[in-house]
């Protein structure tokens, strides 16, 4: 059985009265999108941004190739941020070749400009762009060093249908090209479409893990002893977070 | 450490700074202003001059020989006369303390009025008194008069208010703008790549000195050609302690950007660092004569070692064996603030 990528072995991380992520075990392997779900406040960006070397855990493990995280671990992986700003009077182009510099290798500029279809506005200042080309701004720079692990937390939140179509296809572009990908979203039909792999989370724990299919066949079966429910990822959501309201 | 990505950071920061025109403009702006303000306003001397009302008078600006007063009073140096209607104006001024005395001008016995709280008050009526002694009743005296180049209240003040301008554009130029990055995330974005806190740290520094000393050179020829400013010293050596300088303030900034999330109490915290260095540093006065311990105080401000050397090499010509002992405590400060920096130093908030 091949190693995974990521490898992550009891995990946990507390606040002062809080346990944001509650020993959870899982890995990932090489070449899929896996998709993390879950309610506002499950610990999705948390477990995220503990694989990612941006918080520190509590305590448990994290396993890249095997092998624990070194320095080399920022130089493979491309993360998209959740929440993030950036550097003002620089325009797109200025901004990616910057974020280029900081690593020892980069994908082609150009590139990713055209794959994120962001050539038109290279010329612009960061913050005189669009939501949606803010996003795809987000995720060239997790393109910009060529990575072969990607993180992408929650990358179409706030676009319009149409720039999270487009969004969809350039993720799908990239897992295409053998890349993994690990998303997290509040998108039941961007997980369908995108995730070969979804766990879905609430309260630190993860409820359940398996494809769409495992999961339907599991949530949304007649024979599963629970009342019908029309077979997609929304039901399965709600059957194993609950319906009541989450801020 | 990594000079791509220190050069990266360096020359991202730089263009920030360099674009944001109101930043850009009012770095250049402000200590231009205020030299030129001073010069226009006191004419290269002293704000500090005597300032005595005159009434009855029809116009506040008067001639000191049309004056009713005693030809040794109204003919001294460095008093100002100033002329007001009637007593009621003038006691109003003198209650307030912008002007040190009220007299009423016309034939003897004179009637003047000051503030029994004012020293200036004080020395201004000892020195109406001595303008009544005739002077066959004079004791003997000779004046000695200090040989050598003056200095204009503008020369001493002018290494000040480019001091002061370095000091607030090391603070809030790092300090702030570091935790504003903080606060908006733009550091998480950062720690998510190989950068190191070192690299990023090191990278602001430079930038902030840089564009100091850019500023500095800027202000310094364009104030030069309308004041013309004497140096006894070497320039190199100004430009050597100007560089130190820098690096401390700049190293301080970096402390106060090493925690917090918050802009607001960090601006407090700039505040209440910032306005003390101003005052007790001789920015704009000396503070001979205060007492001791402001004096040790004030020992403890980078500012205060950058223009006690700057103004000797401007003003007395020293060398850099004379202002040794302040480079090294410049230097001393400048890595104790890179060493905490660098050790509390947070991205996350």
């Amino acid at each position: 059985m091949p190693t995974p990528l990521i490898e992550v072995k009891n995990l946990t991380k507390t606040y002062k009265n809080a346990i944001a992520v509650n020993g959870i075990s899982f890995s990932i392997p090489a070449g899929i999108c896996f998709g993390l779900l879950g309610p506002n406040g499950a610990g999705k960006t948390t477990t995220i941004e503990i694989i990612e070397g941006i918080l520190q855990a509590t305590s448990g493990e994290i396993l890249y190739k095997g092998r624990p995280r070194d320095a080399s671990f920022q130089e493979d992986v491309g993360i998209q941020l959740q929440h993030t700003a950036l550097f003002s009077f620089l325009t797109v182009r200025e901004t990616l070749a910057t974020f280029q510099k900081l690593y020892r290798q980069s994908a082609d500029l150009d590139n990713i400009l055209a794959l994120c279809n962001l050539g038109e506005i290279g010329h612009q200042y960061n913050d005189r762009i669009s939501g949606g080309q803010r996003q795809r701004l987000l995720l060239a720079l997790a393109l910009i060093n060529d990575p072969q692990l990607l993180f992408l937390d929650e990358p179409s939140t706030g676009m319009d249908p149409q720039a999270r179509r487009n969004l969809w296809d350039i993720v799908h572009h990239i897992k295409s090209e053998g890349r993994t990908i690990v998303l997290t979203t509040h998108y039941m039909e961007e997980a369908e479409y995108l995730c070969d792999d979804i766990a879905i989370m609430d309260h630190g724990s993860i409820m359940d893990r398996g494809t769409l299919s495992d999961l339907l066949q599991r949530h949304c079966n007649e024979n599963s002893g629970q009342p019908y429910c029309e077979p997609n990822l929304e039901n399965v959501f709600l059957r194993l977070t609950g319906r009541q309201l989450r801020d | 450490m990594n000079f791509k990505r220190l050069w990266a950071m360096f020359t991202a920061r730089n263009l920030e700074f360099l674009r944001d025109r109101a930043a850009f403009g009012w770095n250049f702006l402000f200590p231009f202003l205020v030299i030129v303000g001073f010069g226009m306003v006191f004419g290269g001397k002293s704000f500090q001059e005597n300032k005595v009302g005159v009434f009855p008078c029809a116009n506040p600006v008067i001639q000191p020989d049309q004056l009713n007063l005693p030809e040794g009073f109204r003919q001294a140096k460095y008093v100002d006369f100033i002329g007001f209607e009637n007593l009621d104006q003038g006691l109003v001024r003198l209650q307030h303390h912008k002007i040190d005395m009220l007299i009423q001008q016309g034939d003897p016995p004179y009637r003047y009025w000051i503030s029994d709280s004012s020293p200036r008050g004080y020395l201004m009526e000892k020195f109406l008194m001595a303008s009544l002694i005739s002077g066959q009743d004079a004791l003997p005296a000779e004046k000695q008069v200090i040989q050598g180049r003056e200095i204009r209240y503008i020369d001493w003040l002018f290494p000040g208010i480019l001091g002061m301008n370095m000091m607030f554009s090391a603070l809030w130029g790092v300090g702030y703008v570091v935790v504003r990055y903080r606060k908006n995330g733009v550091l998480r974005r950062l720690k998510a790549t190989p950068l190191t806190a070192f690299e990023y740290l090191a990278a602001q520094m430079l930038s902030r000195i840089f564009l100091l000393m850019f500023t500095l050179i800027v202000v310094w020829f364009g104030c030069d050609m309308l004041f013309s400013f004497h140096v006894e010293g070497r320039y190199v050596n100004l430009l050597i302690v100007f560089f130190i300088g820098s690096l401390s303030l700049t190293s301080m900034g970096l402390i106060l950007a090493a925690r917090g999330t918050s802009e607001e109490f960090t601006s407090g915290v700039l505040n209440f660092i910032s306005w003390p260095m101003m005052f007790l540093s001789e920015v704009w006065f000396s503070i001979e004569g205060a007492p001791h311990w402001i004096k040790a105080v004030s020992q403890a401000f980078p500012l205060t070692h950058l223009l006690t050397a700057v103004r000797m090499i401007m003003n007395d010509g020293a060398g850099l064996a004379d202002i040794a002992s302040h480079l090294i405590v410049l230097t001393a400060m400048t890595l104790t603030g890179l060493v905490a920096s660098a050790f509390l130093f947070s991205w996350n908030d």
